[in-house]
């Protein structure tokens, strides 16, 4: 640690800064918890969905206090999340009835609490389609204005799509698994799989590959998807094998020691699986590099390094394991999950190669998804912000404290924060939620 | 009822040089990674072994069940029980057949065999005069007792003793015993030189092709077998000046193996417990011999493993033309040219009581992805390093492929196995 970044951390330090105007990042409710408070429910237009899927949640809802324009409206106590049917919101008048919905639980929503509106994709008339695009304006101007690590979240629910479609989304956005995705909005389409309730250890008895499972993100996507458990191959690049052999006994998994850009990388990967008489559930490529340099000093090997680790080695393996001819592949139902990054989607400076291979991922994902869908596969991205791991850990002091606050929650992400949101993307109930990119950072300034 | 005892696969540290980067690191440590990375290519945490038995040629008092402590530091179920074994540099190939003949016994279903060696961390001892006034001192009564015997201690007491790879009997070193053999059997430099180069050549292109990735797990941030130099020589190496024999002498340290530090371990089942846990079956213990030379009486030390070769070969009713694969322990280079003639040689092999000489291999089939020379040679880990990677080889050969190990051993000992690929 920097004499600088001391001195800022001490409490002398945290003083002047509270002064100067930097909040104290409020510390965000993790894991597989719901909101303290009560979880209020309001529907706009009588859309029912909403209803129905807290039910299947087990979740109690109350009713909400509306703005009625007089007396300034308020619940009295803390709750824990406002969840809006707008399923039914077609009109321009009806936001007026979310104004109303909204701005009492705005001010009352408590300390990493939820506002999660429901709603369709564009469809209808001009109006309607407006509207609907007005819906993530709305979710995205609440999510900055929500104060101690409260989030807000626009579900996109297709006409189709049954309550039980929505239990693993709605759950995983009111549980603390999201608690840095915020300002986000994503799509759940019908899965055609019955869901009756939100599961604990939705992953017993399958088999996740993840790569680049030695240390940082990889290790916590191993660690949360056998919490959740799912029995895991972690795979990472012979030299890091110590770290990786840990990770896989401490998960109870195994380890596979391999480079993912070797042309025989896939076939590797399913050899290993077929030989314990398994098919794999889901692969999460995790492994990724940076070569970092501005374009002007970018040369051939530094380009092609970071596109072959970063994207093109992940379509050899998905090309492997989708052929159904491989033993050991992904079964039908299966899950596939790249990352992608803030940089793909806004741009980074010096980072033109990994910001190729990250947009170049989150295009994989989209355009894979609907040719999948008969096999029942989904396919879907995340793209982590700021992550505090050991690699944004070499960031000067500076830059990185700019880069930590440069979002809504005031803060970095943790590992677990995007293994949490694989796990959701990967549950065998999320069936209906492919094509996807979330993005998992706090909101970050810079991008969509 | 006798069992089929199968090899699963193994793990092993990389090998590196004594006092180099794995200086610090104990025995205990040294197997314990080992075990780590094992559990972890075959998902055996939390699980319990039928036995793990392993050894050390260089070993600590204090290290006296260095097996199961290694077993209790590992995610290795804690019910698994170890012992320790230790046959010199023979050793881990002694535990393998150890485990293996429980196995076909029925005794247990499964087993790891292993062995270690930390030439860094060598156990230093006192002289015997002094451990013997120490003794004295801790079992007196009274203070006065306590002091008296240390009134007997000379400043040369004091020096302490590091253990020593000369043999016992004869007084000299392995190296010096080798040198002897090396001329009596008339080996050129040139011979050892050659075989010294493509040991190195050999497994630095097994590194390449990654055929270690699934029988090594790096330690301490090393990734690969650190004595290797993949771009050595036999110009490089004739330049070497002798160690052993004297200035006329043909054994340098180039074609002589260096004092190593490093762990081995090789997961054997009984084969249908092994199918049954959808673990791999690569080939299958057939059998093994163990056989002693007089080297105090003038034979040469080394040369154990040919009476057990022939001896084995004929309870198998089996030719050197019958493996598809040698791997001759490359104590020094010399060994396994002398091993190779004294195969071929009537007489000698008449002298140890066979019925006849066993005959002359391909070179091509030794030692093909290198051996000691190159890889190192932490004496009790060996075998357990040859035992894994030859499994592997014939597996790959095909179901059938016959493989064998010659290894010698301090005390005029050999130790020799079979495996078949399934």
């Amino acid at each position: 640690m920097s004499i600088l970044e001391k001195a800022f951390y001490s409490p002398v330090g945290k003083a002047v800064s509270a002064k100067a105007g930097l909040k104290e990042p409020a510390r965000l409710r993790r894991g597989r918890t719901w909101p303290e408070g009560p979880i209020v429910l309001a529907s706009i237009g009588g859309g029912t969905v909403g209803a129905q899927t807290l039910e299947l949640l087990g979740r109690a809802a109350e009713s909400p206090i509306v703005d009625d324009g007089d007396a300034a409206p308020g619940y009295g106590a803390r709750i824990g999340a406002l969840v809006v049917d707008a399923t039914e919101v077609t009109r321009i008048d009806q936001l007026e009835e979310l104004r109303a919905l909204l701005r009492p639980a705005v001010r009352a929503v408590e300390g990493s609490g939820r506002i999660v509106v429901l709603a369709r994709p564009a469809a209808g008339d001009w109006e309607s389609r407006s509207v609907a695009r007005a819906l993530d304006g709305i979710n995205r101007t609440v999510a900055k204005e929500l104060r101690k690590g409260a989030t807000a979240t626009l579900i996109r629910v297709a006409p189709d799509a049954t309550p039980g479609d929505l239990v693993s989304s709605l759950g995983f956005v009111l549980q603390g698994r999201a608690a840095y995705v915020t300002g986000q909005c994503w799509t759940v389409a019908p899965g055609g799989v019955a869901v009756e309730s939100l599961a604990e250890t939705p992953l017993d008895g399958h088999v996740v590959v993840v790569t680049g499972a030695a240390r940082g993100i990889g290790a916590a996507i191993a660690r949360t998807l056998a919490r959740d458990g799912a029995s895991v191959v972690a795979v990472d690049i012979p030299p890091a094998g110590e770290q990786l052999a840990a990770v896989a006994n401490e998960v109870g998994g195994t380890a596979l020691q391999l480079d993912i850009t070797a042309a025989d990388a896939g076939a590797t990967i399913a050899a290993h699986v077929a030989q314990r008489g398994e098919s794999i559930h889901a692969i999460v490529h995790n492994a990724g590099i940076t070569r970092d340099k501005m374009l002007v000093n970018t040369d051939a090997a530094r380009w092609s390094s970071v596109l072959d680790v970063n994207l093109a080695a992940q379509l050899r393996i998905n090309e492997v394991l989708l052929d159904p001819a491989t033993e050991g592949g992904l079964a039908d139902g299966g899950r596939i999950v790249g990352i992608a990054s803030t940089s793909g989607i806004a741009g980074n400076k010096g980072q033109t190669n990994y910001a190729a291979s990250k947009a170049g991922v989150a295009g994989l994902v989209t355009a894979m998804a609907p040719d999948l869908v008969d096999r029942g596969i989904t396919v879907n991205a995340v793209a982590p912000g700021f992550i505090e791991t050991e690699m944004t850990g070499k960031i000067p002091f500076v830059q990185r404290e700019m880069f930590r606050r440069a979002n809504s929650l005031d803060q970095g992400g943790k590992p677990v924060d995007v293994a949490e949101t694989i796990g959701y993307l990967i549950d065998p109930d999320s069936q209906g939620v492919t094509g996807q990119v979330i993005r998992v950072c706090g909101q970050a300034l810079v991008g969509q | 009822m006798t069992h089929s005892a199968v090899v699963v696969g193994g793990n092993r540290t990389p090998f590196a040089k004594a006092g180099g980067p794995f200086a610090e690191a104990s025995n205990h440590d040294l197997l314990t990674s080992a075990l780590d990375g094992l559990v972890a290519r075959y998902g055996l945490a939390g699980q319990r072994i039928g036995e793990v038995a392993a050894g050390a040629v260089l070993k600590h008092s204090r290290d006296f069940n260095l097996t199961r402590e290694a077993v209790l530091s590992s995610p290795l179920s804690p019910a698994t029980p170890a012992c320790d074994l230790q046959q010199a540099c023979g050793t881990g190939l002694e535990t393998t057949i150890y485990i293996a003949n429980k196995i076909r016994l029925g005794q247990i279903d499964s087993g790891i065999a292993g062995g270690v060696d930390s030439t860094s961390d060598a156990p230093i001892v006192v002289s015997d005069p002094l451990r013997r006034t120490l003794l004295k001192a801790n079992a007196a009564r009274s203070t006065k007792d306590r002091i008296a015997p240390f009134a007997r201690v000379r400043p040369r007491h004091l020096k302490p003793q590091a253990p020593s790879v000369a043999e016992p009997r004869t007084g000299l070193s392995m190296g010096e015993h080798q040198a002897l053999t090396t001329e009596r059997w008339g080996i050129t430099r040139d011979e050892q030189d050659e075989i010294a180069a493509a040991s190195h050549h050999k497994l630095a292109a097994a590194w390449e092709d990654g055929f270690f990735d699934d029988l090594v797990t790096p330690y301490m941030g090393v990734a690969r077998d650190a004595i290797l130099r993949p771009d050595t020589t036999i110009e490089k190496l004739a330049a070497l000046r002798p160690a052993f024999g004297g200035p006329d002498g043909t054994m340098t340290a180039g074609n002589s193996t260096a004092l190593s530090d490093g762990a081995a371990t090789a997961l054997l089942a009984n084969e249908d417990w092994a199918r049954e846990h959808h673990l791999p079956v690569l080939a299958r213990f057939v059998d093994a011999e163990v056989a002693a030379v007089d080297h105090p009486g003038g034979d040469d030390l080394l040369l154990g493993p040919i009476a057990a070769a022939g001896r084995l070969l004929a309870r198998q009713g089996l030719t050197l033309d019958d493996f598809a694969l040698i791997e001759i322990h490359e104590a020094f280079a010399s060994t396994v040219a002398t091993t190779l003639k004294a195969w071929d040689d009537e007489d000698y092999c008449r002298s140890l009581g066979l019925d006849s000489k066993l005959g002359t291999i391909d070179r091509a089939k030794l030692n093909v992805t290198g051996s000691s020379l190159a890889a190192g040679h932490p004496f009790a880990a060996t075998g357990a390093r040859i035992v894994p990677t030859l499994a592997k080889l014939l597996q790959q050969k095909g179901p059938g492929s016959k493989g064998l190990i010659s290894m010698c051993a301090a005390g005029g000992q050999g130790v020799v196995a079979i495996l078949e690929a399934v």
